[in-house]
């Protein structure tokens, strides 16, 4: 089965963020980027698919030049090839303007495919919609945040989590799944994927070559402010016998905060 | 008019649901404009008055044989419909498993801008402004958009639930054929935890717990202590999942839900920054941790320094007796 893995260049869960407030931006400096974490769980489940039933993994990645370094994680993990679709504009937290790339570059580039796998969300913009957006405009069930996902000839079963329990979804295939933690442990790169993916070409799809018009390609989302939250102050601090502490608490939680 | 999807689990519409009417209600004011709600389904017109009684002018209600059962492609495609006929300036939807699945797929559909998860909407010179974590909390964007309608879906428990009154308004009914072939996924069976928690994303109460707690046994302490409180979940730290002792579901930070109960509590977390960008949001934080260094305390309102498994237990009667009273 052919299979196209998207993933996302993201700074790492242990960031701390500060803000560029004229250009209204997340400061880069010093920041460390990693494959988007969830990412590497569709890349993992891609990996095992292609292991039970043939066929191909292509990562894909829209983004600027810097993104080639995940891609070649992505490799070095097992993928056969990779793609930059390359998007030199910043961050527009917008969800459409990148699934109308997205599936514009599957129609032009890799028909053909039987399975679009996503993280469930990139750990940043934490929007949670190109994957579902992408399925609308290819015309293509979807699964999102699934934990388990069996393939079982033109058809997928998945179990996504919803409040309180799962939900089964049966799809007929092309359809998009986006993962969760969960869904699979993902593999450490060898050394010897290393090596082998710092050879691989990387092949370039430029945004032109996808025949995007500007109303397509402009985002629907005006920033007007992005600021850190205030620090919560720290609290009263209760110390000595644990249940007299206890009695303390639960008078200032009601006393006080109000909360019970 | 500001429309909200209602979703509807177990027969009933969601809290969180009425919660986004209560706020398109709110909004709806302040621009002039009425709230209306949107039930879909196979047969949900007898929930209109739920959404009434907050306040909405209108219930559009969308009845479908083929919408019994959710289908992302199926809403999608009868939410659509609705805003061809109805044309509302805006669409909220709760941001839940099933609103974080729809609407990024009828924004697609209409061309429309999606703002995910807002905590916060304002009206500001005659236009809706947004405002939304990213980085899991770490930093919050504010966002207008350009497109008509604006979607936009809205965390649980951080939007105050209006107060039902019982009312009436119009209910407009409205047919959408969904042809066939235009379905090809949908929902085959829910698979329900044992237990009847609540999830961590929509409790009033989170009580979690870290690598302090030694070992997946003694999970149970944190149970006991949510059992005392009406609608409280369990929560935990990366690590505690990653141990293995509880499911990734319970889990509170970046790579685990964001949540703003009205009480979390942590216990035995020593509060790495992944953990605090998902509970910073809480009303009012409670930390027991045994090392009085631990960061958790520099976000807690009240910190108890010492031996959780000596504190917790007997939290638990004190509050007990404070909640009896």
């Amino acid at each position: 089965m052919n299979i196209l893995v998207f993933v996302k260049r993201v700074p790492d869960t242990e960031s701390r963020i500060r803000i560029q407030h004229e250009t209204k931006s997340i400061v880069e400096d010093g920041l460390n980027f990693v494959v988007s974490p969830y990412d590497e769980y569709a890349v993992e489940e891609a990996l095992k698919l292609r292991e039970a039933k043939g066929g191909t993994v292509r990562v894909i990645s829209v983004g600027r030049d810097e993104a080639v370094v995940v891609l070649r994680k992505c490799l070095a993990m097992g993928a056969d090839e990779a793609f930059l679709v390359k998007d030199d504009s910043p961050e527009t937290y917008d969800g459409l303007r990148t699934a109308r790339i997205i599936a514009r570059a599957v129609e032009r580039k890799f028909a053909g495919t039987d399975l679009l796998l996503f993280g469930k969300q990139s750990v940043g913009a934490d929007n949670s919609q190109v994957p579902a957006m992408v399925a609308e405009l290819l015309g293509l069930p979807q699964a999102t945040v699934v934990t388990k996902l069996e393939i079982d000839g033109p058809s997928a079963t998945a179990l996504r989590e919803i409040e309180g329990g799962m939900e089964k979804v049966v799809l007929s295939l092309p359809a998009v799944v986006t993962a969760q933690k969960g869904l699979n442990e993902p593999r450490y790169e060898t050394l010897k994927g290393i090596m082998a993916a710092k050879k691989k070409d990387i092949p370039v799809v430029k945004l032109e070559e996808l025949g995007l018009g500007p109303d397509e390609l402009a985002s629907q989302v005006e920033v007007v402010g992005l600021d850190v939250p205030a620090q919560r102050q720290a609290g009263k601090i209760l110390q000595g016998d644990p249940a007299e502490a206890a009695r303390e608490l639960v008078r200032l939680l009601r006393d006080e905060a109000k909360v019970i | 008019m500001i429309a909200v999807f209602m979703e509807i689990r177990d027969g009933k519409i969601k809290k969180s649901s009425l919660e986004a009417l209560s706020e398109a209600k709110r909004r709806a004011g302040e621009l002039g404009v009425e709230a209306a709600a949107v039930l879909v389904g196979g047969a949900v017109g007898s929930l209109a008055p739920g959404a009434f009684a907050l306040g909405a002018a209108k219930v559009f209600v969308v009845e479908n044989g083929s919408l019994a059962d959710y289908s992302s492609q199926a809403y999608a495609l009868a939410l659509a419909e609705f805003v061809g006929q109805a044309k509302p300036a805006a669409l909220f939807f709760a941001a839940t498993a099933m609103g974080r699945d729809l609407a990024p797929r009828v924004a697609a559909r209409l061309g429309a801008g999606l703002a995910s998860d807002c905590v916060k909407i304002a009206v500001k010179a005659g236009a809706l402004e947004f405002t939304r974590p990213i980085y899991a909390g770490k930093a919050f964007l504010s966002l207008t958009l350009k497109s008509t309608p604006k979607l936009a879906t809205l965390r649980p428990n951080m939007f105050p639930l209006g107060e039902a009154v019982p009312g009436a308004g119009a209910v407009v009914k409205l047919d959408v054929a969904i042809p066939d072939g235009a379905v090809k996924g949908r929902v085959s069976g829910i698979i329900k935890e044992d237990s009847a928690e609540v999830d961590v994303a929509e409790a009033d109460v989170v009580v979690s717990g870290g690598r302090g707690l030694k070992g997946p046994e003694n999970f149970a302490l944190l149970r006991d202590l949510a059992a005392v409180f009406p609608r409280a979940a369990v929560g935990a730290s990366r690590s505690a999942v990653d141990s293995g002792w509880i499911g990734h579901p319970h889990q509170v930070g970046q790579t685990g839900k964001t949540v703003s109960p009205d009480l979390y509590v942590a216990v035995g977390i020593s509060g790495a920054i992944q953990h605090l960008a998902g509970m910073s949001s809480s009303k009012v934080i409670v930390a027991v941790n045994k090392d009085a260094e631990a960061p958790i305390f520099k976000v807690a309102d009240y910190g108890i320094v010492g031996d959780l498994f000596e504190v917790v237990p007997r939290l638990k009667d004190e509050l007990k007796k404070a909640l009896a009273e």
